[in-house]
């Protein structure tokens, strides 16, 4: 199989993401789409790994899928947090960082 | 001997330390005790004089080396002394002429609260003077200079309690000191050009100096004469600080402050003789105030403001002399010590005639008095005579010398000189006899003035014992003060004759000032009957305008002359629209650039910083979509560029 095809894909998911990221509200959903983007770059890296023959994309993606999980270990707990004093998981209530 | 030196000035300063800290324990006899330290300063003077006869002419300096003020390397500022004949000169008079003053100021004084202050300010001034005279450098002479500003803002507003004499204080002290800043910047020039500024070294180098700075210099010390001796253009105070008491004015006028300018040029003689063009500006300042001075002098009718313009138009005489080098220095120094002698005598009489008359200062209220003032007519009279130069007489033998002076500095320069010396000898002999006649002859006016009062003509006993409108009534003042004016009579009569028989007083100050005949278009005769011929005609129209009619007793309107001079030829009007106005114009447009410039960038800065943030701000919205937004769009931008970059 041509793996341009798994680029193609890869743009979808980080699109899908993107979308999500920018239109939803709750909260547990954009940290999901978040994961999508980052699991849509893991893919393209080891795609373009895959295609040049070298493995420093493969590399590039272990170390995403780390901060990835430091990410949703921080970023559930926050979410929880909020849920808990505001009773709402949606990211347009917690708006008071402004002025 | 020379250690004595210190003791003149030490001498009233102690009185004046004792005096103004001394307290209400001392207001029995605090006037005696200034009056024994000015008396004991003067005895010190005289010894030190007849020590100095006793030396061969050219060795008769004396130093003294008190103690070292700033010792620096590179600044030497000595507390040093210098007393050679010119200083001895203006020691002897200021402190004789001086006691004579604190005398007279024993009885004039007595019924004033504060005699005790006025006597510690009097020896203050003395002392300042005397330290101005025996200093060895220019600075310890600029510490004297501005001693002497300060002890004369303190007499002329001595009575403070009058808003008059408070402002003419301040008017002095404020004219002062623009004169007291040409005299530092004169001294800051002396020690970059020089590298010191002790009299000796600075005399002598003036020969190996350029023109240029000498000018300058020489420049810069006639503004400082120009502010203490009242010469035009910062002759403004002099008037009005007839508000002091009389005794001040005669200090003032005879003695001190006045004359410190001429002392300047005199001492500075080897800078102004090396700067031709400093030179001719003294020369004109000298004209021009002597006229100036005569001038208001005819028209005041007020005695001590004629007296005033009349101090302004000898000092004139003085700085004219002075300017014209070596053929004048000594002939300024001579008229000084007369014109000390009769205008102390001629303020001392007026202050007299003060006291007899209820401190009225008219003269026109005046009039008649030699018949009740016998000793101050005939002391005044004698002043009289000195001052407009009356044959044998001091004025005579030092004005005419002057005159023959100018003449001498040869060219037409001599000629407009003088002329003008002739002009001003004519005004003065006018303005003089004037003065004269309304006060001590023609009819009793003051009898006039106080049946004229407002209050009815059956004026009740009451205002009598008021002391308000009723009639003065003249009287001899007390011994105190008539001995002093008596003692100044003869010094204005014999002093001229004194000094110049055998030319004394030329060889005396010689070594010190140098001396040059010069060579005069006219004959000594020629000039001294010129002279006479002049005072005659003076005396003639003064007479034939106020000795033969009666004087109203109040002033007619005049000519336009005359009123300009009684507004002392709108010297005030001048410096309120020049310097007041032309001030005020300057800080007010200063203050609008600041407003409107310095505030306008610092605070329009601010403001659109400000307001740029204000609109930046709108961007934190709280959203955390919105940043994602902005985060897209920038990743967006950022990918495009790199590719665009790519594709070029």
């Amino acid at each position: 199989m041509n793996p341009i095809n798994y680029l193609y894909l890869a743009a979808l998911l980080f699109t899908i993401g993107a979308a999500g990221v920018l239109l939803r509200r709750n909260a547990i959903v954009v940290f999901m789409c978040i994961e999508l983007m980052l699991n849509a770059c893991n893919l393209a890296f080891v795609s373009f790994s895959r295609m040049h023959g070298n493995l420093d994309g493969q590399i590039m993606a272990f170390f995403t899928m780390v901060v990835a999980a430091a990410e949703v270990v921080i970023g559930l707990a926050i979410i929880v947090m909020i849920f808990r004093s505001r009773h709402s998981a949606s990211v347009d209530d917690a708006s008071l960082m402004k002025l | 001997m020379e250690n004595l030196i210190g003791w003149l000035v030490a001498a009233p300063l102690l009185g004046a330390a004792v005096l103004l800290c001394g307290g209400k324990r001392l207001d029995r006899l605090g006037h005696w005790l200034g009056t024994l330290l000015a008396a004991a300063s003067f005895v010190i003077g005289v010894l030190l004089f007849v020590d100095m006869l006793g030396e061969d002419e050219h060795h008769r300096a004396m130093h003294q080396h008190l103690f070292s003020w700033i010792p620096v390397s590179g600044f030497q500022a000595d507390v040093a002394f210098q007393l050679d004949q010119l200083s001895m000169t203006f020691v002897l008079l200021i402190t004789g002429v001086g006691t004579l003053i604190h005398i007279y100021s024993v009885g004039y004084m007595e019924h004033d609260d504060r005699r005790r202050r006025f006597f510690g300010y009097l020896n203050l001034f003395l002392a300042a003077m005397l330290l101005l005279v025996i200093a060895d450098n220019y600075l310890l002479l600029y510490v004297g200079w501005e001693g002497v500003g300060l002890a004369s803002y303190l007499l002329i507003g001595f009575w403070q309690h009058k808003p008059s004499a408070a402002t003419a204080a301040k008017k002095a002290f404020l004219v002062n000191r623009v004169g007291d800043v040409g005299l530092s910047i004169a001294i800051m020039l002396m020690f970059t050009t020089f590298g010191t500024f002790t009299f000796g070294p600075v005399l002598e180098a003036t020969g190996e100096t350029g023109e240029g700075k000498l000018t300058a210099i020489g420049l810069m010390l006639l503004l400082a004469a120009c502010g203490k001796s009242a010469q035009v253009p910062l002759q403004s105070w002099l008037g009005d600080a007839m508000e002091g008491p009389t005794p001040v004015s005669a200090l003032i006028h005879a003695a001190t402050m006045v004359t410190a300018g001429v002392y300047l040029i005199t001492r500075s003689g080897a800078i102004f003789n090396a700067a031709p063009d400093a030179q001719t500006a003294v020369v004109a300042v000298g004209a021009v105030t002597l006229i100036f001075g005569a001038i208001v002098g005819c028209a005041k009718d007020d005695i001590k403001k004629a007296l005033a313009g009349s101090t302004m138009s000898q000092i004139g005489y003085m700085i004219l002399a002075a300017g014209l080098g070596p053929i004048g220095y000594v002939f300024a120094i001579m008229h000084l010590v007369t014109h000390g002698f009769f205008k102390a005598g001629l303020f001392l009489g007026a202050g007299s005639v003060m006291h007899g008359m209820n401190d009225e200062v008219d003269m026109r209220k005046y009039g008649g008095l030699r018949k009740y003032m016998p000793i101050t007519f005939i002391t005044f009279g004698l002043g009289y005579l000195a001052i407009i130069g009356f044959p044998g007489l001091s004025g005579f033998f030092s004005k005419d010398k002057i005159i023959e002076a100018a003449f001498a500095k040869g060219g037409t320069e001599g000629w407009i000189l003088g002329g003008t010396a002739l002009l001003g000898a004519a005004i003065t002999a006018y303005y003089m006899t004037r003065v004269m006649l309304l006060t001590f002859f023609g009819e009793e006016r003051w009898r006039k003035t106080a049946t004229r009062s407002p209050e009815a003509p059956s004026a009740e006993p009451a205002a009598e014992t008021r002391g308000e409108h009723a009639e003065p009534h003249p009287h001899e003042s007390p011994k105190s003060m008539t001995i002093p004016m008596i003692v100044l009579a003869f010094g204005s009569v014999f002093a001229g004759g004194l000094f110049s028989v055998g030319d004394r007083f030329v060889h005396w100050l010689e070594p010190v000032t140098g001396h040059d005949h010069g060579d005069s278009p006219l004959s000594a005769t020629t000039v001294t009957l010129s002279t006479v011929a002049v005072l005659v005609v003076g005396v003639a129209l003064a007479w034939a305008q106020y000795g033969r009619k009666p004087v109203p007793v109040v002033a007619p309107r005049g000519s336009l002359l005359t009123r300009a001079a009684r507004r002392d030829l709108l010297q005030d009007d001048f410096n309120h629209v020049v310097l007041v106005r032309g001030g005020e114009h300057l800080t007010r447009s200063l203050v609008y650039v600041d407003h409107k410039l310095v505030d306008g960038v610092v605070n329009g800065t601010a403001a659109s910083v400000g307001g740029l943030s204000g609109r930046l701000r709108r961007l934190q919205n709280g959203y955390a979509r919105s940043y994602a937004v902005s985060m897209f769009g920038g990743t967006a931008v950022l990918i495009a560029a790199t590719l665009l970059m790519r594709a070029v």
